[in-house]
This record gives C-alpha cells, structure tokens and sequence, in this order.
C-alpha cells in the first residue's frame, strides 16, 4: 500500500464521515428522532389507522410476491446464461441491466401503455378475461418486480461462473440427474448468493416509489402502498404519520443490511 | 472387452480432436491413454465418460451400447483433474453422495464409507472439509468417492497433473497398489510417458486425434510403431538417418565399418551421466553415456570419434526429424 502522510489520512477519513453523515446518517437520525418527538405515542396511533395498516400489509405482499418471482426466474436465468450457449445470450444478458438503468417512473409508464384496461396491448383482453393489471395489484407487483429483476442474477451469475461446471460434472458422473445434481450441487454453492440477492431484491421491491406510482391510482385501503401512503401524508400534512411510516421503512432497510452483515463473513467460511 | 471404442470423430469447430479412433479396452486392466497435450485423450475419456458426446462412432461398455446414455446412467466413476470436490460437504459426504443418489440404506452407506475411506488412508479425516485437506488428499477422496459407487469402469483425467512432484510420485505408486487390490477396469489420462510406462499394463498412445499405437509398456519402448511414438517414450537422437536412443550409441575413437564419422563439440555432465553432442555430415547428435564410460573412453571436446547404432538397439526410421524430443 502507498504510504500516505497523517493529516492527508484524517483529511480523507474526515471527507469519507461527513459525506455519508450529511446525506444519510443525519437525515434518517432526524426522521428518528421527529418519529419519536412525543414518545411513542405518534408511532402507535399510527399504527393503529386501518389504512396504515392496510398499506404496509399490501407493500408485504407486493415485495415478497416480487421477490419470490425474481428468486424462481432469477435463478433459473442465471443458470442459463452462465451454463448454456445460445444465440442471443449477450443481448438477453445487456436486457437484464435494463431496469437498473431506466427511471422507474419509465417502467411505470410502458407498463401502463401495454396493459391498460383502454387501449393497451394485452389490457382489453386481459380486463374481459377478469384480470385487471393497472390500478390492481397485478400491476403494482409488475412494476416492482421489474424494477428488482437484475439485482438477484447479478448477485448469482459471478458465482456460478467462478465456482465452474466440475462439481455438477462429478454429481452426474455419479448418478445424479439434472434436478438431483441441482438440488444437492448447484444450489448450495451458490446459496449465500441467493440469500444476499433476496436481501438486496427485497430491500429494493419495499422501497420503490416511481414505478408503483404511475401504475397505482392510489386508493388508501387498496392499491396505496406504504411508499405512496408517506408522500400522501407529507402532502396532506400529516407529517407526524409521515415521518412514522418512514421510519419503519428505513427499519425494514436496516434490518436487511444487519442480515446481509450477519450473513457475509459466515459465506466466506 | 470392457470398453470397446468404434470409429469415434469429434470435432470442435474446425479443430479434429479425435480422427476416427478405435481402441478396446481389456477388462481389469490398467490402461493409460498417453499422448501430448491437446492430443484428443482427455476428449476420449469424456466422451467414454458421457460427459461430452461424439460426433459419430459407439461407445459399449461391458457389451452394453453407451452412445446415447446420460453419464449417470453408465456406470462409470470419473476422477478429475482438478478433484471437482463437493466443497459444501464434508470429505464422508462427498464419498456418500454417489450410494445415497442411489437411495442405498444407511448403515449400508456409513459402512461403505468407511471402508472406502480406510482403502485411501483418509478415515481420520471423514468429518474435515475438503478445504482442511491437501491436493493429495483431495484427490485420494476424489477417488474413493468415485470407487463408492462400484462403478464398472474407472476413468482418471490426469488424476496427478495438478499436485506436486513428490506427492505424484507417491499417488502413482500408490493407484497402481490400489488397483492390484481393487481390480476394476481403469483408464486414465496422462502426458507423463514416465508414469504411464510405470503404472499402465497397456498403454494407448494418442497424437493429434489418432491412436499412434496400444501395447504394453515393453512393446511401446521395444518395438514403437513410429518415430512418434519412439520420440514420446523417451529422448532420441537422429544417427544417420535414423532414430535412436542416445543410450544405445556405440562411442569409438577409431574407424570402424560403417560407422559415422563426427567431432565432438560438448560435453555436458549431468550427475552420473554425460551427455556428448557430437557434429556429423549428417548433424549433431547426442550420445549418453556414464561418466566411468567417458573416463574409459578417453574422449572430449574436440575428438575425433566414429558412432554406431549398439547391437540390438532399437531404430527406427526419422521421418520427421526431431532432435531429441524430451516427452513429459
């Protein structure tokens, strides 16, 4: 390592903690803090408002619908695109980065173009067939799904790649067929993988704002996400409920990081 | 016959990997497919294997047609390179999986195991990782996990390439005790001429696709097919056209009928022996002999000597001329 002279190692540390202080530690420590200005109270009344309620159990549903979805094809993709050769696999592969890379609120729109109940591509047949994609929850789980689509094949594909084919070749030159060979190979070498891209998806698909906004009409009780619900509270002024639902959301980040945390060094065993 | 190839051809895109190969496979034998990197004989086991597919030609096993059938339903036992541990589980795991794929019972499983462990000296290491264990060991579990499963034929990928000299050393001592004990067909790969000529009851020699030659270990050295498989089997030199062994170069100071007049331009000591190159019409050629030879000889830089093929020494005729091809 480059020998770097003391007051140029505390003028960068100084730089790295007040960056991060100014943009995120303060900021979240004083939503804490007007969360909890008069005790606990404001957090439990909040709570106890049906349509809070209402919001945070549809923002549980919508996030694990869409995590599971990206855990089944995420995986699955990955295998195919570090395993298979095949003609498009490169431009599959650039497609996939596409939603980290394109403004939610764009994902919302092009979902709304294709599957409005109107005059979009599939809507009308979708809506006579009793399905309802924009406005409901169908759309909801859509528009964060996508969102969420790289980041579990992102975390799994280096994985694969480094860890090879050996191991899957031996299991089948011992008996194993193709879903005994993923069962008891493939998927245990790449489990902290997994784990870590369900996290990060997780964190991602509770968070999302832009995306939900445009496809949901934003009905308390109904399609209003705990996302939505906050900038509606802020708006009406309701702060103090405001303040309080996002504090559960910066909890439930939280808490993914501290698993993510627990999780990593004991995946470099 | 236990395995019995028929006019295999594989192809990777332009390159021939194999070219029409025929070679049966002799039952209980230890049998090495020997040849230079890239020759086609890890491709031949793999495709012996299951593990890649031919683009024409059969494979049977034990008199069974294999050509079409997934590796796990051949019944074979692969060793690789590279040990392909299970690194998830622990080294009894490993030597399991194949009997409990195979849903065997479990005191019949933990028996076995540990029989299998005791046969490659690792039964104090049954609860380690593959990680807590060295290249050796690894490979020596590779290779018991392999044997668990009673496979019909054992297939070996340069099962010694990746260790060290000394551990490899031993190993290739130690698979050729095992297979004394174990007797089941075993093929393995390798381009270490030395150690398929120490281990192998019968050797098939492959070069750029084609089997040069199969015979015993004294057929290959004592009646090479050809300059390939005479150049590959140990170091030569090009004496009057042709091929021979640097050992089995008569040395005189003298002229003598038919001899091949030369000068000597180095002497190069090497422990016990002496390397001489000497410069003919014909080209340099080196000549081994012990260094009492030399000393007996009189000889150094800068004689004059006359050279000669010894009686009973094997030439064969150097149609490509290689100056001492060192395989290995």
């Amino acid at each position: 390592m480059v020998e770097v002279s003391t007051p140029t190692k505390w003028a960068l540390r100084l730089v790295a903690v007040g960056y991060v202080f100014f943009l995120v530690a303060w900021p979240t420590g004083l939503l804490a803090t007007r969360t909890f200005e008069g005790g606990v109270s404001n957090l439990v009344e909040t709570l106890a408002d049906p349509d809070v309620q209402s919001a945070l159990a549809l923002t549980g549903r919508v996030a694990l619908l869409a995590v599971v979805i990206n855990l089944l094809f995420g995986v699955t993709i990955s295998l195919l695109l570090v395993r298979y050769e095949f003609p498009g696999k490169r431009a599959l592969s650039a497609l996939i980065d596409l939603p980290l890379s394109v403004s939610p609120v764009v994902v919302g729109l092009s979902l709304v173009l294709v599957y409005n109940s109107r005059d979009g591509w599939f809507g009308p047949s979708l809506s006579d067939a009793g399905v309802d994609v924009i406005f409901h929850t169908p759309g909801l789980v859509m528009a964060t799904t996508f969102v969420a689509l790289p980041l579990v094949i992102r975390e799994i594909v280096p994985v694969l790649t480094e860890i090879g084919d050996d191991q899957e070749q031996a299991a089948r030159s011992l008996g194993a067929n193709a879903r005994q060979t993923f069962w008891r190979i493939t998927l245990p070498s790449i489990k902290w993988a997994v784990v870590y891209g369900v996290v990060l998806a997780t964190a991602r698909s509770v968070g999302e704002f832009g995306a939900v906004k445009v496809v949901s009409n934003n009905i308390s009780g109904q399609t209003q996400t705990a996302t939505l619900m906050v900038e509606e509270k802020y708006q009406n002024f309701a702060q103090d409920q405001a303040y309080a639902i996002a504090f559960l959301l910066v909890l439930v980040s939280i808490a993914c990081l501290v698993i993510v945390a627990v999780l990593r060094p004991s995946s470099e065993k | 016959m236990s395995i019995d190839i028929t006019g295999v051809t594989k192809r990777f895109g332009d390159f021939v990997a194999l070219d029409d190969v025929n070679v049966s496979i002799p039952t209980g034998q230890l049998t090495a497919l020997l040849g230079p990197s890239g020759g086609g004989k890890s491709t031949l086991l793999r495709i012996i294997a299951g593990l890649d597919s031919a683009d024409t030609g059969s494979i049977r096993i034990e008199g069974t047609d294999a050509t079409s059938l997934p590796p796990q339903k051949r019944n074979v036992g692969f060793v690789f390179q590279h040990y392909a541990v299970f690194k998830h589980m622990s080294v009894a795991k490993n030597v399991a999986f194949g009997l409990e794929i195979r849903k065997r019972p479990k005191h019949e499983v933990t028996q076995r195991v540990e029989e299998l462990l005791g046969l490659v000296h690792l039964s104090q290491f049954a609860h380690r990782m593959p990680n807590q264990l060295s290249g050796g060991q690894r490979q020596r579990m590779a290779l018991a996990r392999a044997l668990a499963v009673e496979p019909t034929v054992l297939l070996l990928d340069e099962p010694f390439g990746a260790l060290d000299a000394k551990v490899r050393k031993e190993l290739r001592d130690w698979l050729r005790r095992l297979h004394d004990e174990v007797h089941v067909t075993t093929v393995f790969v390798t381009h270490d001429q030395e150690e398929a000529l120490e281990v192998a009851d019968e050797i098939v020699v492959i070069n750029e696709g084609r089997v040069e030659q199969i015979g015993s270990p004294e057929q290959l050295y004592d009646e090479p097919a050809n300059d390939f498989v005479m150049s590959f089997l140990g170091e030569v030199t090009t004496l009057d056209g042709r091929i021979v062994r640097p050992h089995d170069i008569e040395v005189e100071l003298a002229p003598v009928p038919g001899a091949v007049e030369g000068t000597v331009t180095r002497v190069l000591r090497v422990g016990f022996e002496v390397k001489l190159t000497v410069a003919t019409a014909g080209g340099d050629v080196t000549v081994a002999m012990t260094r009492t030879h030399l000393r007996g000889l009189g000889a150094d830089e800068g004689s004059r000597v006359w050279l000669y093929a010894a009686k009973g020494a094997v030439t064969v005729a150097g149609t490509a001329v290689k100056e001492t091809a060192v395989a290995g």
